[in-house]
């Protein structure tokens, strides 16, 4: 790692006050962020940890919302977010290992956008809006392509405001090495239509599966989705899938998705 | 029973103390004051001439104390190779030089260019990146079939080609070979690919050189599996330090399966820097670095042939393989794809000719080497997938096939065509054993259920043989090692009794310390915490050639049996003195002395303090004390056999393979701590299922390496393996060693591979998909997927 | 560099950090207390498990300025007071859990983690709980039975085909 200084502010403004200086970068569980600065692929001057500040922490249920912090680990939300919302309690606990889910944090995850990572999913397919220091961003505005996202410099993802849904999953085939989704579907039913997430399978990241939508919204069974199949153009394609096994997968997770739902 | 502590008990690893409380003593937990420490600038590109290398802003860097090139090194030799193999027209391998850094041309990504030295680790980086290197990249020979035409990318401009050898097996049966196969009533045909692999022990390698002035002694700490073979080749050929001023210590090592026997570049940067600069230099691989320099693995192509008569006798078998070298030659590559994969093509059956070719090749790959197994696993591979393709073709049951074929129990000893001679095994006795505990009668029931479930079940078989034990010194040598292949032992027996054993073997997880010492304490017949095993330093072991292929029981255990009878000899003689008997009637039990027939007797501290405290001896015609080496040079091979049996399911949606049970009756002659050998199984499969299923090196075109961190290289987790069943209890001692031992080290990972594939094929070929007789490793779920779907 | 204080195995230490300073390396170089191991730098392989304020994390992807004041317990401090070694620990020697012992501080960390949460898994959550740590000697069979052993389970049956 190149050297940097290190500061821990215990609140929002201060943290949003120290990003304002230059190259400087939050860090948040660092699960993501630390590996690629090892690799020196970053080279922040400061790093600001987001840590101490026990407002972006916890999850909390208001109304038909359940609200999470952006800096709640991955291990808090498994088992906080489990009697409000199962499915992203479930995703949650699916993420990496035991010691990533006590580190790692939905608002890296979220600001990191890789397009194999499993948090972009949930928020996508529930709609959920993304709070910043200055705004709110619908996750449909949110996701910009892989690694790319509409926070501006500087900005920080406070929290996140999931809709809770009648019913949902999360269906994830994992690649066999790093074991981030080779694709998964998140599928989530709202009184007014279902929505479908699948990451991992597209190169453009986060994409929601309109034809999968549009069959699951008359009809929300696995068997809607028969003979429903995502076209491979734009899919990746790597050492562990052709972008035709990946679109293929779309179809598989999905319907296993539904099927698991509730 | 056996006694505790003894022969044949699972007896607790004492080691395990150390490693369970934080206190190993692992390379890299060695600071010595003043160290200094060392980052290896490595090559981006796979193949490009160097045109520059500027070093001045770096030097000027904070913390640098020194930066190293090529040209620092002109008076010191290359990393040499230990094995020369003849090529089929008599004429020796081509052997370029492997500077210890690149010289004109780097050859891989990872090819070390410079060094940085400095006070922090991070210095030394942040050093590296103000080195300017101007290269021209060259167009990089990746595939080893296009490497061989004639108008590729060189990757040694001094050689004549790309190929290394050209290697035929047994050359004179060519002619008789083709023959038979023109006479075949049937012949199976099978491609495959052994895939890359990498090994990836969990400890990365360290290095950590140290030099006193005063005495002009150079000491190397280093995660090796072999310290005097280190100490030999980096002393006598690459930096021209006599062994007497040069000494190698290995201490606790985190693994190695192979990739720690070689001798690499850092080793001797390390040492030669610390002479220059007079201080200790270390350099500790991070894992990223470990995939671009730690030698790899396997990397074979193959087209294999099995000819068969009317009545389904295999006749003759064919093979032609290319065999990836990499960009240079390791310590042993050479040895790996001729002679520890040809001689084993013979496999537990009787096929009377064989004829085995093997070109190997150079690529701008980082050089591939032994890997647990070496050799043998391509052989096995190979073996068994064409036996259970050619069952597969005639429509006869593959267990039935194989036991038609084996050789029998009273053709022992058993010469094959392939110049080995099997001394003892009974391979219908592990097949039935293998069938047996597997439940293999409920496999159909099992299937069906799996069915209902929409998963298709399979079984996959593999019967393998081993040679371990390497080796026979004469023999080898005839073939090209350019070393010998004894073990060695040192037995001290202190005053009161106690027992220091210093071995040429090296322990880095096989338990060598409680095993060795359960060695000792049954052949006195005293309690095993009396005896103490060191190994791993050149001060204070005899030169011993290590551990890797099997070998440390059967070839250093055996010397450490001579070296304890030369005791026991030496000590009955001293009883026979304090009982005033003859010698011929001293009698040793229990860890005591007595005179047959009588009650007189003395115990075993009663004569090691005699031998020391020699008041009461016959000083006249003994020396006093109590000390022996020995020596034990094989007179064969070993040879491990055994029957593995995969019972898997395919999902047919996502082309994911789970194992659900995985059974291996092997027969390693004697064991001594069934424990350990159990523990020793479960390692292998579990590679050798993550060959099967998971692990694969990739380069792209440009020979980047696509896979370089666990990221994309799929190392077996604890969830992607299975329980395993694994007995010994079919044994057939080994013949020509004192303790009747086979070796167990790399039978799990040799015999693993081809049962899974096998069950996978089996899998779907029951499941209707009757177009897929092969599947390359690893079988991951897309390639399964799309071997089932035709894509 | 700035001033890090952590109680590590109960007692107060202090060193120095740098902001770039991995928790990994500071236990190792900066404490001495090398039980701590570094197998990747990946965040993948587990070798560096600790427990910082009572949670398993990878010791090699947090930064020791960013738990400056925690609690930090160490493969060094799972021994039993007398110094014989905790249930954990011994069920892996009785079972053979380790071989070359490099990813073992890791494992047990890990391992002991799961057995707070949950003190009698099943085998496959055992299995699936130590996703994160690798181990190329054991193949993991007789890490999983040390570990349900430990948990209090009868383990004879685990695997032994002659028996
Ligand atoms: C071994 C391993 C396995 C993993 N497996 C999975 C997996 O299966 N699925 C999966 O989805 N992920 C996986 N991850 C990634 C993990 O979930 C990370 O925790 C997550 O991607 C990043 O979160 P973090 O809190 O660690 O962020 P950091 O690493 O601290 O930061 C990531 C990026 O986000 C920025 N950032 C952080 N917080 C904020 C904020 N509040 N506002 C704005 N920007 C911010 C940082 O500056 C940085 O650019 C894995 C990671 C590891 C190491
Ligand atoms: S060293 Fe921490 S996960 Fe590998
Ligand atoms: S015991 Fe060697 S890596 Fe686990």
């Amino acid at each position: 790692m190149y050297n940097f200084d290190f500061v821990k502010p215990a609140s929002v403004a201060d943290a949003v006050a120290a990003l304002a200086g230059e190259e400087a970068q939050p860090l948040s569980g660092g699960m993501t962020l630390l590996p690629s600065m090892k690799q020196r692929l970053n080279a922040p001057a400061t790093l600001v940890s987001l840590t101490g500040i026990d407002a972006l922490k916890g999850v909390c249920r208001e109304g038909n919302m359940l609200v999470i912090g952006a800096a709640t680990p991955h291990a808090v939300v498994a088992k906080e977010a489990a009697a409000d919302y199962p499915a992203l309690a479930a995703l949650a606990g699916q993420i990496g290992d035991p010691m990533v889910r006590n580190r790692g944090t939905i608002g890296g995850s979220l600001a990191n956008n890789d397009p194999s990572a499993c948090y972009p999913s949930a928020t996508l397919a529930s709609g959920a809006t993304i709070v910043t220091n200055t705004r709110e961003i619908a996750a449909d505005d949110f996701f910009q392509g892989m690694f790319s996202t509409a926070l501006h410099e500087g900005e920080i993802i406070t929290a996140v405001k999931f809709p809770i849904p009648e019913k949902a999953a999360y269906a994830k085939f994992m690649q066999p090495a790093s074991r981030f989704a080779l694709t998964g579907a998140f599928v989530a039913k709202y009184a007014d239509g279902v929505r479908v997430a699948i990451t991992g399978a597209s190169e453009g990241g986060v994409f929601r599966w309109s034809e999968g939508e549009a069959a699951l919204s008359s009809n929300f069974s696995a068997e809607a989705l028969n003979g429903l199949s995502a076209s491979a153009d734009g899919m990746i394609g790597d050492l562990h899938g052709t972008p035709d096994y990946r679109a293929h997968l779309v179809g598989v997770m999905t319907r296993r998705a539904v099927a698991a739902a509730h | 029973m056996p006694k505790d502590g003894g022969i044949g008990a699972s007896t607790k690893r004492r080691e395990d103390l150390r490693f369970l409380t934080g206190n190993g003593r692992y390379t890299d937990d060695l600071n010595l004051r003043g160290q200094l420490h060392a980052y290896f600038l490595r090559s981006q590109v796979a193949h490009g001439r160097i045109d520059k290398i500027d070093t001045a802003d770096a030097a000027a860097m904070p913390g640098v104390v020194r930066i190293f090139t090529a040209k620092d090194f002109e008076a010191v030799g290359g990393i040499p190779c230990g094995w020369q193999v003849t090529d089929k027209h008599g004429q020796p391998m081509q052997e370029p030089k492997h500077p210890v850094l690149a010289e004109g041309k780097v050859r891989h990504v990872g090819d070390p260019i410079a060094v940085v030295v400095a006070e922090s680790a991070e210095q030394a980086r942040d050093a590296s990146e103000a080195i300017v290197v101007d290269i021209t990249e060259l167009p990089a020979a990746v595939d080893m079939k296009a490497a061989l035409a004639a108008d590729a990318p060189k990757v040694h401009d001094d050689l004549t080609s790309n190929l290394c050898y050209d290697w035929g097996f047994v050359e004179e049966n060519k002619a008789a070979v083709d023959e038979a196969f023109a006479n075949a009533a049937h012949v199976t045909t099978l491609e495959l690919v052994n895939q890359r692999l990498v090994a990836n022990p969990m400890e990365p390698r360290v290095a950590v050189g140290d030099y006193d002035p005063w005495n002009d002694q150079s000491t190397l700490y280093t995660t090796s599996q072999n310290p005097h073979v280190i100490r030999l080749l980096m002393g006598a050929f690459v930096l021209g330090i006599p062994e007497h001023k040069l000494r190698v210590v290995a201490p606790d090592v985190g693994g190695g399966f192979g990739s720690k026997i070689f001798h690499y570049a850092e080793e001797a940067f390390c040492t030669f820097a610390a002479r220059q600069l007079k201080k200790p230099v270390k350099w500790t691989s991070s894992r990223s670095e470990a995939f671009l320099s730690d030698a790899q693995g396997r990397d074979h192509v193959t087209k294999m042939q099995l000819a068969l008569d009317a009545d389904n006798n295999f006749t003759a078998i064919r093979t032609e393989t290319y065999a990836n070298m990499g960009a240079y030659l390791s310590t042993f590559a050479p040895s790996v794809p001729t002679w520890l994969h040809g001689t084993l093509m013979a496999g537990n059956y009787k096929t009377p000719l064989i004829y085995v070719n093997v070109k190997a090749v150079f690529t701008n790959t980082v050089p591939v080497d032994a890997y647990r197994g070496a050799g043998r696993p391509e052989a096995t591979y190979q073996l068994e997938r064409i036996v259970d393709k050619a069952a597969r073709e005639l429509g006869v049951d593959p267990i039935a096939l194989r036991r038609q074929n084996f050789i029998q129990p009273d053709q022992f000893p058993y010469a094959t065509p392939v110049a080995v001679e099997y001394d003892t095994g009974n391979y219908d006795a592990t097949m039935d054993k293998m069938l047996e505990v597997a439940d293999y009668a409920g496999f159909a029931a099992r299937a069906e259920e799996s069915k209902k479930r929409g998963k298709l079940r399979g079984f996959g078989i593999a019967h393998y043989i081993e040679a371990c034990g390497i080796a026979p010194s004469n023999l080898v040598g005839q073939l090209g090692a350019r070393a010998g292949l004894y073990e060695s032992a040192t037995v001290r027996v202190n005053a009161t009794g106690s027992i220091s054993v210093f071995t040429g073997s090296h322990s880095h997880g096989q338990g060598h310390e409680t095993t060795f010492a359960q060695v000792v304490a049954d052949m006195i017949g005293i309690d095993a915490g009396q005896v103490e095993i060191n190994h791993g330093d050149t001060s204070n072991t005899p030169m011993g050639m290590g551990t890797y292929g099997s070998r440390s029981l059967a070839v250093g255990g055996s010397a450490l049996v001579k070296a304890t009878n030369k005791i026991i000899n030496k000590a009955k003689k001293i009883a026979a003195h304090l009982l005033e008997a003859a010698e011929a009637d001293i009698e040793l039990k229990d860890g005591k002395f007595s005179v047959a027939g009588t009650d007189k007797a003395v115990d075993w501290a009663g004569v090691t303090l005699a031998a020391y405290v020699p008041h009461n001896y016959p000083l006249e015609s003994m020396e006093p004390g109590l000390e022996e080496t020995a020596f034990y040079d094989p007179s064969n091979f070993t040879y491990p056999a055994g029957a593995y049996g995969c019972e898997l399911e395919v999902d047919p949606e996502t082309g994911k393979v789970e194992i659900l049970a995985f059974t291996a009756a092997d027969d390693f002659g004697n064991v001594v701590n069934p424990m350990i050998v159990e523990g020793q199984v479960h390692g292998g499969l579990a590679q050798g299922i993550g060959q099967a299923l998971m692990e694969n090196c990739v380069y792209d075109a440009d020979g980047q390496l696509v896979s370089g961190s666990f990221m994309d290289y799929a190392m077996p987790r604890a969830d992607d393996v299975p329980n395993y069943k694994v007995d010994h209890s079919c044994n057939t001692p080994c013949t020509h060693n004192p303790l009747g031992v086979k070796g167990c080290g790399e039978a799990g990972a040799i015999g693993s591979p081809p049962a899974v594939i096998n069950g996978v094929i089996d899998a779907l070929q029951r499941g209707g998909y009757s177009h897929v007789t092969h599947i390359d490793m690893p079988a991951s779920p897309s390639r399964v997927w799309a071997a089932m779907n035709g894509k | 560099m700035t001033k890090v204080t952590l109680t590590v195995n109960g007692r107060s230490l202090s060193g120095e950090a740098e902001g770039r300073t991995l928790l990994s390396s500071f236990l190792r170089e900066e404490l001495g207390l090398t039980g701590t191991h570094v197998g990747c730098d990946t965040s993948q392989c587990g070798a560096c498990v600790v427990h910082v304020d009572g949670l398993a994390v990878k010791s090699c992807t947090v930064l020791a300025q960013d738990v400056d004041g925690a609690s930090v317990t160490t493969i060094e401090g799972m021994a039993n007071a007398d110094g014989s070694l905790a249930t954990i620990q011994q069920a892996f020697q009785d079972h053979h859990g380790l071989q070359c012992g490099f990813c073992t501080p890791g494992m047990v960390m890990s391992a002991a983690a799961l057995l707070k949460d949950n003190p009698k898994p099943t085998e496959a959550e055992v299995r699936h709980h130590l996703e994160g740590n690798i181990c190329r000697c054991t193949g993991y069979h007789n890490i999983v039975k040390a570990v349900m052993a430990a948990s209090g389970q009868d383990v004879s049956g685990v695997g032994i085909a002659a028996e």
